[in-house]
């Protein structure tokens, strides 16, 4: 049950890609921060929730060939570092390309895919993946 | 009077042509093709089913109808290929759009036409003054068992409307049903492909509803086939509708736009709404739709469309177009497609 509810309390920045906003220094976080590590106590009750748009560029990627058994039908995929145009940088996989046709720079959008699913009979987990634009 | 205050489709990028189909049953792909006049369908990918094909469709919808998600007071959702047997769809697609926790929502089930039911729902309760706008979805992965007739067709995507009174891009003038107990197609619970009983298909079942929905909803309207500028209809393979489109007096100007099933396949709950979202996309104001979907088990849903001046003030490309979506794909052959729809299965310790 701790895996149960440690997907449901994530739900809403995978869904959403939901981060937040220093009110101080203006800098975007996700996953979302209690405390903006630049401004420490400066901060404090000023960390706003902000929906990400989900668009920004590859820094950095790697074709994954070892996959888990959840990934065994999408093998091999492609597990990029994404710099989204807000400023934070989160990993994702993208989808619906062809692994050759991925590079450093590219322009890319999120969107919403099944991300593993627990066995035949457990929970499906959902979040974002990216796709090239 | 409610319309349609937004609307959005999804249809996953992936192809298969019935050729390659019919290359591994040892069928005649010509035929096959000139028979059902379906010359490739849309695929989803391992990572798509109908939750996240929702999600797309309805993001789009909100997209353009430039609304925030709390404004949506209600989420029903038609399939028949729901990702589960319980937990409702629309609980997941409420959490990905952002909507309020006060909120109406669940799924529904009525074959082919689930989605438009869950059209007409909304819209009563738009009018009654429940909620200020809904959501209606239709979206499926349906599935032909390997083999059957109905592998050639059985594709996935969804369309999305949202349904208010303000700011309407398409009135919606009108709404009728018809349903009888007709076994022309069913699947019992925990078996994974449907069964058909194929006398019925044809005329006791596609036609009759779908042709009666449609007299009965312009003998309503007092209009007639040549009032209308489009006109869309189930089309769970191309022959179907055009032949009912031809029944009825359309020509294929009236028809054409709509009718989508030759590219994606039959997209089930999302068939007919898709192809009206096809329309949306290049109708102007001023411009009438009759729309019909078909629902096995089996009923119709009609609805009577006139467009706004408001089409011109929304951004239809602040989302993909259908014709975006036609244009950007990905060919498969019969070993990827049956990987990636499970009719390959696997070791327990490797999946
Ligand atoms: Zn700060």
């Amino acid at each position: 049950m701790g895996e149960l509810s440690r997907i449901w309390r994530e739900s809403e920045h995978r869904y959403r890609l939901m981060g937040n906003r220093c009110g101080n220094c203006n800098r975007v976080f996700f996953p979302i921060r209690a405390v903006c590590p630049h401004c420490h106590r400066e901060s404090i009750g000023k960390m706003k929730p902000m929906e990400l748009s989900g668009r920004g560029e590859i820094v950095s990627f790697t074709i994954v060939h070892d996959t888990p058994p959840s990934f065994v039908r999408q093998r091999p995929y492609a597990l990029a570092l994404i710099k989204l145009d807000e400023g934070p940088v989160l990993t994702g996989q993208i989808v619906d390309a062809e692994n050759d046709s991925i590079e450093m720079g590219k322009r890319v959008r999120s969107v919403f895919r099944k991300i593993g699913e627990d066995g035949k009979s457990g929970i499906i987990q959902y979040g974002y993946k990216f796709v090239l634009e | 009077m409610s319309g349609i205050v937004g609307y959005g489709s999804y249809i996953p990028k992936y192809r298969i042509k019935p050729d390659e189909i019919a290359r591994v049953w040892g069928e005649d792909a010509e035929n096959i093709r000139n028979g059902i006049f379906v010359l490739s369908k849309s695929v989803p990918s391992p990572d798509e089913d109908v939750i996240t094909i929702s999600v797309e469709a309805a993001r789009s919808a909100v997209k353009r109808a430039k609304i925030k998600s709390s404004d949506i007071g209600a989420i029903y959702i038609g399939s028949e290929s729901h990702p589960y047997a319980v937990k409702p769809t629309a609980t997941v697609v409420s959490a990905a759009l952002g909507c309020d926790f006060p909120l109406f929502a669940a799924d529904y089930e009525f074959a082919c036409k689930a989605g438009t039911a869950a059209m007409q729902n909304v819209k009563a309760m738009v009018d009654s003054g429940v909620i200020k706008y809904g959501l209606a979805i239709g979206s499926d992965t349906s599935q032909g068992a390997p083999g059957d007739a109905l592998e050639y067709t059985a594709s996935a995507g969804g369309t999305a409307f949202i349904i208010g009174k303000e700011r309407s891009i398409a009135e919606i003038n009108g709404t009728l049903s018809v349903t009888s107990d007709t076994p022309d197609f069913w699947r019992r619970e925990g078996q994974p492909y449907p069964s058909h009983g194929e006398r019925f298909t044809g005329e006791p079942a596609y036609f009759r509803h779908t042709l009666t929905a449609s007299r009965l909803m312009m003998e309503k309207m007092g209009t007639k086939p040549s009032d209308y500028n489009y006109a869309v209809f189930h089309q769970p393979n191309g022959k179907f509708p055009t032949r009912a489109a031809k029944t009825l007096g359309f020509t294929e100007a009236q028809y054409n736009d709509g009718l989508l099933t030759p590219y994606i396949g039959n997209t089930y709950s999302g068939a007919m709404m898709t192809g009206l979202s096809a329309i949306l996309d290049k109708a102007k104001p001023g411009e009438r739709i009759l729309a019909v979907s078909f629902g096995s088990g089996a009923g119709s849903d009609a609805f009577d469309l006139t467009v706004t001046e408001e089409i011109l003030k929304m951004d239809r490309h602040a989302a993909p177009t259908i014709s975006d979506m036609l244009a950007d794909v990905k060919w498969i052959d019969y070993a990827v497609y049956a990987k990636f729809k499970k009719k390959i299965v696997l070791g327990e310790d490797v999946e």
